[in-house]
């Protein structure tokens, strides 16, 4: 017992009992690589479906705008750079700017999703959404298509909204004094899930959108 | 990496400006995989398009997710996830290459 005291005081960072970046973080590490192999797995799906048809994927793909894809990539890039800055604010004990850069954030995240919500709504209205008779009637490469195309986008999607809600929380934490400088960890697992939601839309979009 | 896990305590402090040439880095690469992909290249376009995906992904997990400042474990985490999300693609396309 006195030996496990021991070890905690040794892992007592800037003197905070009960604060373990290290732990926290790997957790936060282990949890993210469970999404990878979410991730990967449709991945999977896509290139052995893409393999097969070739040719349906490339006339679905031309169906997307790539101007709009390209705009979204910038968005959401620009959200992990302002993520980024706002985890080296507060580590500089600038807990204003880190709120305003989480801000900012968070209104990417926004702008992201109502984006993807028209380019969405644009579809539905040609009457392609999943189960649509239109849909039905294409080539079953074409199904494939757009089968995945709204199940990545749309678990992507949801990691955005998520990781939204997330950041809104943490950035609650750092107006109450719960999330300091001295006490950060907690932003940079945010922070983390963040990034990795970026990651995953750098490879979705070359694979969805330029593939034709 | 010694050097960050003997002060492992102490965050490493980044740069504004470091952060800000990654995202330029990023945005540009976001670029040259738009305009590669309107160049015919037949099956290259696909490879191309990934092999900048992994060049940005680097970037985001060494800067923006700070592994490159982290300790040895996540590093290992990291190497063994991505063998074990290889293996899953290998065995795949060897059972679908052969059918």
């Amino acid at each position: 017992m006195s030996n496990a005291a021991a070890h905690d005081d040794h892992h007592a960072h800037y003197g905070v009992p009960g604060y373990d970046p290290v732990a926290w973080k790997m957790g936060m590490w282990l949890f993210l690589f469970t999404e990878l192999l979410l991730f990967g797995a449709v991945f999977i799906a896509y290139a052995v479906y893409l393999e097969t048809y070739t040719w349906h994927f490339t006339v679905g793909s031309a169906q997307l705008s790539i101007p709009i894809g390209t705009f979204n990539t910038l968005v959401l890039l620009t959200s992990s750079l302002t993520m980024a800055l706002s985890i080296a604010a507060l580590q500089r004990g600038k807990k204003e700017l880190s709120i305003k850069l989480l801000d900012m954030t968070v209104a990417c995240a926004g702008l992201f999703c109502v984006v993807k919500a028209f380019e969405w709504g644009a579809k539905f209205e040609h009457g392609i959404y999943p189960g649509s008779e239109h849909l039905l009637a294409m080539a079953r490469g074409e199904q494939m298509f757009f089968g995945l195309y709204f199940t990545m986008t749309g678990i992507h999607a949801l990691h955005v909204i998520i990781g939204a809600a997330l950041i809104l929380w943490v950035r609650a934490r750092i107006k109450s004094g719960a999330v300091s400088t001295e006490r950060i960890t907690f932003l940079d697992n945010i922070g983390l899930y963040w990034h990795l939601v970026d990651l995953i839309w750098i490879f979705l979009f070359p694979l969805i959108y330029l593939v034709a | 990496m010694s050097h960050t896990q003997d002060h492992a305590d102490e965050p490493h402090l980044i740069p504004y400006g470091t952060y800000i040439g990654i995202w330029l880095a990023l945005c540009m690469l976001t670029l040259v995989t738009v305009g590669v992909s309107y160049a015919d290249m037949r099956h290259m376009t696909i490879i191309v398009a990934l092999l900048i995906a992994c060049a940005k992904s680097t970037l985001v997990v060494l800067w923006f997710m700070h592994v490159k400042f982290e300790n040895r474990a996540i590093w290992w985490f990291l190497i063994a996830t991505i063998l074990t999300y290889v293996t899953f693609v290998i065995l795949t396309f060897a059972d679908y290459s052969f059918r």
